[in-house]
């Protein structure tokens, strides 16, 4: 009886987590009701341009991830002695050395990704989303929210560019991620040259150039938007 | 924050990022350098894909350098089309090359020692409609019918001029095609509307004019340079 007696009155102190609701959300926001493409529309220009085939698309992905990952966290540490002035050109020269690193371990590790990617590694240094979420989130933030929320943008952005390619490559080239479903040679799984019920199938060409991203990231918007009403007429 | 802060904070964000990227890529120029060399032994070696005996695209990087090392010889040819000692085709410069005077170009030349005869790689060079284009020729020992090409360019347009490279029909067009008739040089050229000589043309690329005039071009060009070597190889 006497033990209930004498047991303190717990302090209440505001505990920081490392991974609570709050820094769950900052990752699984942007990559549903907040995405970077479909609500944001940032980082449009190279998800019409890197989506033609899976692999590239994922590369590019996880590039961008890792570069607005890092970049926040480092902007975020330096948050507090950045000049006002010149906060925007101290973000681009972070941006911009992140994204050479990137570039330079990717032409070392991985060749023909890089040749393939070519000029668009160079321009994750002008995608909105990087800059974006500099301004919006890691010069007023901590630096571990940070880089979650920069994670969690890339993850987003990563998503749409992967679900893009996907349906462009097995439409465009009839192969996903360099697998190869349907064509009409006979390295493909199923052969429409021989097949004779597949006979009037083509690959559509539309699908390999940029043009047909845009269709498909207008409907994706769209499926998005019916399905959450409270997005319709934010932006 | 006072001017002052402001110069010290970019002087010293300044430095900091050289350091960083001059160690990043001074430390990994020498893959950089070793992934090119395989990039372009493969662009070359793509010209006879269907001769290798192999699928080159299955090929590991270590495989194709070994491959090139054991059944590629390189010569390089100057403006007479005489051997010069010394050098390697691969380290030839064909872009530093170009700006030369004609009389001083050097000209790299691959030969394939293949179960079939030899086959005779030739390197060329010239304008799309955006930027550079280039090219392997292969050549059997006739020094006459083109076995297969492969090529390359810099900024030609997706789907459009792209298509030299993309497409693999456009370079299959090329084999079995021959440079000369009877006697006199007519190279492979790229036409519009329809084939008519069927030995000495190629369908070009609808929509894509400019790209497939250069092609042209750059074939009529490139394949002259190195006749003088074929003309002295045939007497032999």
């Amino acid at each position: 009886m006497a033990d209930i007696a004498v047991a303190p009155v717990p302090v209440v102190k505001e505990k920081e987590y490392w991974w609570s609701k709050k820094e769950r959300k900052l990752v699984t926001e942007p990559i549903e009701i907040n995405n970077p493409i479909t609500v944001q529309i940032l980082g449009v220009c190279s998800a019409l341009a890197v989506t033609t085939m899976v692999k590239p698309a994922l590369i590019m992905a996880i590039s961008v991830t890792l570069v607005t990952g890092f970049s926040n966290l480092v902007i975020s540490l330096m948050r507090k002695g950045i000049p006002k002035q010149i906060r925007m050109i101290v973000q681009l020269v972070v941006i911009a050395a992140l994204v050479t690193v990137v570039e330079q371990f990717l032409k070392a590790y991985s060749y023909p990704v890089w040749k393939q990617l070519s000029v668009f590694i160079g321009l994750i240094i002008t995608n909105c989303i990087v800059m974006g979420r500099l301004e919006a989130f890691a010069m007023a933030n901590k630096p571990w929210r940070s880089f979650l929320d920069g994670i969690g943008n890339g993850i987003g952005y990563g998503a749409i560019l992967v679900a893009l390619a996907i349906v462009r490559e097995f439409f465009g080239r009839g192969s996903i991620g360099g697998l190869k479903i349907i064509g009409s040679t006979p390295e493909f799984a199923l052969n429409t040259s021989e097949l004779s019920w597949l006979g009037w199938y083509q690959p559509n060409g539309l699908m390999a150039l940029p043009a047909s991203a845009l269709f498909l990231v207008g409907i994706i918007i769209w499926i998005h938007r019916s399905m959450n009403p409270k997005l319709v007429d934010v932006s | 924050m006072n001017n002052r802060y402001i110069i010290i904070y970019t002087l010293v964000i300044s430095l900091i990022t050289a350091i960083v990227l001059a160690f990043v890529v001074n430390g990994l120029q020498p893959r950089h350098a070793a992934n090119e060399a395989v990039f372009k032994k493969r662009e070359i070696l793509s010209a006879i894909k269907d001769q290798l005996g192999q699928d080159l695209n299955k090929l590991k990087d270590p495989e194709v350098l070994s491959l090139f090392e054991a059944q590629v010889q390189q010569v390089v040819l100057d403006a007479k089309g005489n051997p010069v000692e010394g050098l390697k085709a691969e380290d030839i410069n064909i872009a530093a090359e170009e700006k030369k005077p004609a009389a001083e170009r050097k000209y790299p030349l691959f030969i394939f020692k293949g179960e079939k005869g030899s086959i005779y790689l030739m390197s060329v060079r010239g304008n799309g409609l955006w930027d550079k284009i280039w090219g392997f020729v292969a050549l059997a020992d006739d020094f006459n019918t083109v076995v297969g090409t492969s090529f390359g360019h810099a900024a030609e347009t997706p789907g459009l001029g792209a298509e030299i490279k993309d497409n693999p029909n456009f370079s299959k067009q090329f084999q079995g095609k021959q440079i000369y008739e009877g006697s006199e040089f007519v190279s492979v050229a790229v036409v519009k509307g329809g084939v008519k000589r069927k030995a000495h043309e190629v369908d070009g690329i609808s929509g894509a004019t400019i790209t497939s005039v250069g092609v042209n071009d750059m074939l009529k060009k490139g394949i002259k340079a190195y006749l003088p070597y074929f003309e002295s190889q045939k007497k032999k």
